[in-house]
């Protein structure tokens, strides 16, 4: 494994640390590698979040409209009103004052006030972080299984019967909008028609007027099917692909083979030798969506009403709800680079070949 | 090394299997839930906006402000038969000979729901909280302004002094609160009010529900003050629910997990006509639809801004336009035929003081002939695509700033570009997001631009906002929405305001009307119709307002939502105004659910079992 190189002109090689011994990947030459791979993973990911709260701030200044215009549109006020609710937005204040502010709030953890609901961001989004990661993290948990397996069974013997129609379903759905597809479910499931009507609710979390532990997550569980079921169709193909293609470079591996000759039956093969190793490509992915959790379906969540963080992030979007678009923007990008930081720290866990 | 790996396929397709165990343990519990008896009646309603803040001196959005009417009352009210101002907590109210005295009598028997009465009190600490307090001021500080003293005389009479008289004073629109709630308050929030949102429930409130409970983006729950002067409500508790979507909230009221649903579109309304059980209420247009155009943007000072066509403040090419346009046409293209084709300003709802131009006064009406001459006369040539040029050698090409959210708006642009076409007009047409149509308007960067308000029963604002007071200190704060102002306007406006007979005041809105028509900047084109439905099932009879073709959603009194009547099946429990209904529709869905599961599972036992056989 060591790399062997000419020496030169007598140069020293970088950092005059001799290069450790294979043969102690415990030395402390490796702990330092290990540090400068997880301080640089950290430096990255700091960077990005310092670049996306800079961006998001002015970034959001550039949208058209006028907040104030837009809460008050339609509504009899006079110029003072108008007036005072700009003040109280601090949007009299000229824009680098806005940002210090901003800034200085974010060092607290303070991601200010929405204008619309006239409560901190921070409240507000702690309020709808549940619902979301409910709805979200069991849509990607049940689509990742899903599409695992399938994409496992599928990638084992491509090009058959079983991988053709499952690969083309899946792409199916992949390929289907999300909005219409919500929708055509609720018209089936829940509406007063189609072959099942009123099986489901047509919105929401919870029926009103549900009291007590038991209930509460009965009814929960009744307003999630839909929602879920709609968001797993759509996504679970990804997986299923990335599984296939994954599976199928694993075929032909020599190790296979070895399994092979000892006698195993050809199910316990791929279930025992081939699926763990070709699980390795979809850690990436998993904790991509994972991250991208928290930002929730915002097409699902709008379709369904129900009450997480996609559905504040667009009513904040058509005001625009400066404050609280800015807020939840910063905290979506925060939980996409931590997700990807585990990824980068996680993977040379499950993975020798790339540890560094 | 082998051992140490779980098998797994087998934690897959078990997992997959307490997926299918999700889906199943879903479709039972609709049974129990739908089952779930209602003791009371409840009448449920979908609504789309969240809520800003029950802060009844701070909320702006219509969903907050409309469910405060039930939970405050006011001095006045609209009578739902007449439109015109009614007795609500002021029983009767007289004014002084200058008109600028106002002394409201109030009722003896309204008590707030924490059994304190309601006295003049009040009724002064609320006007005076919002005159002294800016914060207090943003939702209703517009009733205030002419405001220069409130008393209250005794406990039940009070007395307004105004610096200027002022007619709107019987439809003074604010909600009264407990001062004794309030005041302290006010007191420990100090400069924090304008962020107080009121949230602690149940509101003690004078209305005839008490707000009890609010669960945000999910519902809200009102219910009913048995001990209101009017007399109880009809159902004892009223839902406002949460649908992010408006074809989603259609397909809960086809299923009857709500009672109403508003603000539909053409197309929903058509879909719902035929279905058993519901109720289509269509009814006539609050709201005009128009377009301004830019006579050329100039502050109070005179100061001239933004980037309009120079040639539209020649008054013969904003006639021309108006003449070229038909606004029947639009009415049925644009609308489906859901509006009315207008003419003056204000809606044909309010009887009294809409206006159309009729005869020898209706000179603007579509006639694309007489445009072309009166363009040709007055020295608009055509140039040789066919686009006229105008006297200073600008060639008549114009943007045109459509609403893209607004569909109507967008089936209207599109007639007009073709129309204008006719007479020699060339369209920009520039259907983009209220934003960015806000920002061309208020930098008076356009030359044609839609606009639309609902109209109240009292119409002094939207005439407030076509003075010459409304034009903007300094470019981007124009209080108005068209850079008119006009002399003659201004005096009537001024004349309508100080007017307290009715009969007298329409006359002068007339005129008001006729100097916006002749003046061509605001062009009215449509009435949309308001279009709603209900569940005929839930809801056996409710208030309209007005009477005749008169709408349920968004009424200026609590007439509709107090006077709902439950029908049988929202009495008799089994699902109720709230619930689902258990049809056999559910069970049968259940049970089908169930059986399709079992068999999946009884599969995945077969497999298995074969499996550990071929290990073995």
């Amino acid at each position: 494994m060591r790399t062997t190189r000419p020496e030169t002109g007598g140069a020293p090689e970088t950092g005059g640390v001799p290069a450790p011994a294979p043969e102690s990947p415990a030395g402390p030459g490796r702990t330092a590698r290990v540090a400068a791979y997880v301080l640089g993973r950290l430096t990255t990911a700091a960077v990005s979040l310092f670049a996306v709260i800079v961006a998001g701030f002015f970034l959001f200044r550039i949208l058209p409209g006028d907040p104030v215009r837009a809460m008050t549109e339609g509504r009899e006020v006079t110029a003072q009103q108008r007036e005072e609710l700009s003040r109280q937005f601090g949007l009299d204040q000229p824009l680098w004052q806005q940002f210090l502010d901003y800034a200085g709030g974010l060092l607290r953890f303070d991601l200010g006030v929405s204008f619309q609901y006239r409560e901190p961001v921070v409240a507000l989004i702690l309020e709808r972080l549940g619902p979301t990661v409910l709805l979200a993290g069991t849509g990607t948990v049940v689509a990742a299984l899903l599409g695992l397996l399938l994409g496992a069974r599928a990638g084992w013997r491509p090009g058959g019967r079983g991988d053709r129609v499952s690969t083309g379903v899946a792409l199916f759905f992949w390929s289907v909008p999300t909005f219409w597809l919500g929708l055509l479910l609720i018209v089936l499931l829940a509406s007063g028609r189609g072959f099942m009507p009123n099986l489901f609710p047509t919105g929401g979390m919870v029926d009103p007027g549900v009291s007590g532990p038991l209930e509460t997550a009965l009814s929960t569980a009744r307003h999630m099917v839909l929602p879920v079921t709609t968001m797993v169709a759509v996504i679970y193909a990804q997986y299923l692909m990335i599984m296939r293609s994954s599976l199928m470079d694993e075929k032909g591996a020599d190790y296979l083979t070895t399994a092979r000759a000892k006698g195993l039956r050809d199910a316990l093969v791929r279930r025992r030798h081939a699926v763990p190793n070709a699980l390795l490509p979809t850690v990436t992915l998993v904790f991509l969506n994972l991250g991208q959790v928290v930002s929730g379906v915002i097409l699902v969540e709008t379709v369904f009403s129900w009450p997480g963080l996609g559905q504040l992030f667009y009513s904040g979007l058509r005001v625009p709800d400066l404050g609280l678009v800015q807020g939840l923007f910063v905290v979506f990008a925060a939980s996409v680079i931590l997700m990807n930081l585990l990824a980068d720290l996680v993977y040379p866990l499950l993975d020798p070949r790339v540890r560094p | 090394m082998q051992t140490d790996h779980p098998p797994t396929g087998t934690l897959l397709r078990r997992t997959a299997a307490s997926g299918g165990a999700l889906l199943l343990l879903g479709s039972l519990t609709a049974v129990p839930a739908a089952a779930d008896e209602a003791d009371s009646s409840t009448l449920t309603v979908a609504v789309a906006q969240q809520v800003d803040s029950f802060n009844p001196f701070t909320a702006q959005l219509a969903v907050t402000t409309n469910i405060l009417r039930h939970v405050y009352d006011s001095l006045t009210t609209v009578n739902p038969q007449t439109n015109e101002p009614e007795p609500s907590l002021a029983e009767s109210w007289e004014t002084s000979e200058d008109g600028l005295t106002w002394t409201f009598n109030l009722r003896d028997d309204a008590y707030f729901t924490d059994g304190e009465q309601l006295t003049a009190e009040d009724v002064a600490w609320t006007f005076d909280t919002m005159m002294e307090n800016e914060a207090a001021a943003v939702a209703n500080g517009n009733y205030v302004a002419g405001f220069e003293t409130v008393t209250a005389q005794d406990e039940a009479t009070v007395v307004i002094e105004l610096d200027e008289p002022q007619a709107t004073m019987e439809s003074l629109r604010v909600p009264i609160v407990p001062r004794h709630v309030w005041e302290p308050i006010i007191e420990a929030e100090g400069d924090a009010f304008s962020g107080y949102t009121a949230d602690d429930l149940p509101t003690v409130g004078s209305g005839p529900f008490v707000l009890t409970e609010h669960s945000r983006g999910e519902h809200i729950r009102l219910e009913a003050n048995p001990d209101h002067w009017r007399g109880a409500p009809g159902f004892d508790e009223l839902y406002f629910r949460y649908y992010s979507e408006k074809d989603a909230a259609v397909e809960a009221l086809r299923s009857g997990e709500v009672s109403f649903v508003y603000e539909l579109t053409d197309a929903q309304v058509t879909s719902l006509e035929t279905v058993d059980d519901i109720a289509v209420n269509i009814a006539d247009g609050k709201r005009f639809q128009a377009f301004t155009i830019n006579p050329g943007a100039v502050t109070r000072d005179g100061e001239e801004f933004g980037d309009g066509h120079p040639a539209l403040s020649d008054l013969t090419l904003r006639q021309a336009i108006v003449m070229g346009i038909d606004n029947e046409e639009i009415a049925q293209q644009g609308s489906n035929g859901q509006a009315v084709a207008a003419g003056g300003y204000i809606p044909p709802r309010y009887t009294d003081f809409h206006w159309a131009p009729e005869g020898d006064e209706a000179f603007l009406d579509f006639d694309p002939g007489a445009a072309n001459e009166m363009l040709d006369d007055a020295g608009y040539a055509r140039g040789d695509d066919g686009v006229r040029v105008s006297p200073d050698g600008d060639r008549l090409e114009l943007r045109m700033h459509v609403h893209a959210d607004r569909p109507d708006n967008v089936q209207a642009g599109l007639v007009i570009a073709e129309r204008l076409a006719d007479i020699g007009i060339e369209i920009d047409n520039r259907t983009v997001d209220p934003g960015i149509l806000s920002d061309a308007l208020y930098d008076a960067e356009y030359d044609l631009i839609f606009t639309g308000w609902t109209v109240n029963p009292d119409p002094d604002y939207v005439f407030s906002i076509h003075t010459c007071g409304a034009l903007p200190d300094e470019p981007g704060t124009m209080q108005g929405d068209a850079y008119f102002c006009d002399e003659e306007y201004d005096e009537l406006y001024e004349a309508q305001l100080a007017e307290y007979d009715r009969r007298a005041r329409a006359e002068i809105v007339h005129q008001l009307q006729e100097v916006l028509y002749r003046e061509a900047v605001v062009n009215v084109l449509t009435y949309p119709n308001i279009m709603e439905a209900y569940r005929t099932d839930h809801i056996a009879d409710i208030q309209l307002e007005p009477a005749e073709g008169g709408n349920i959603w968004g009424q200026d009194g609590y007439w509709a939502w107090w006077s709902a009547e439950p029908a049988e099946a929202a009495l008799s429990g089994a699902g109720g105004a709230r619930g689902t209904g258990v049809s056999g529709g559910v069970l049968i869905g259940t049970g089908a659910g169930v059986l399709v599961l079992l068999a999946v599972g009884a599969l995945v036992l077969i497999r298995r079992r074969s499996t550990v056989e071929d290990r073995e």
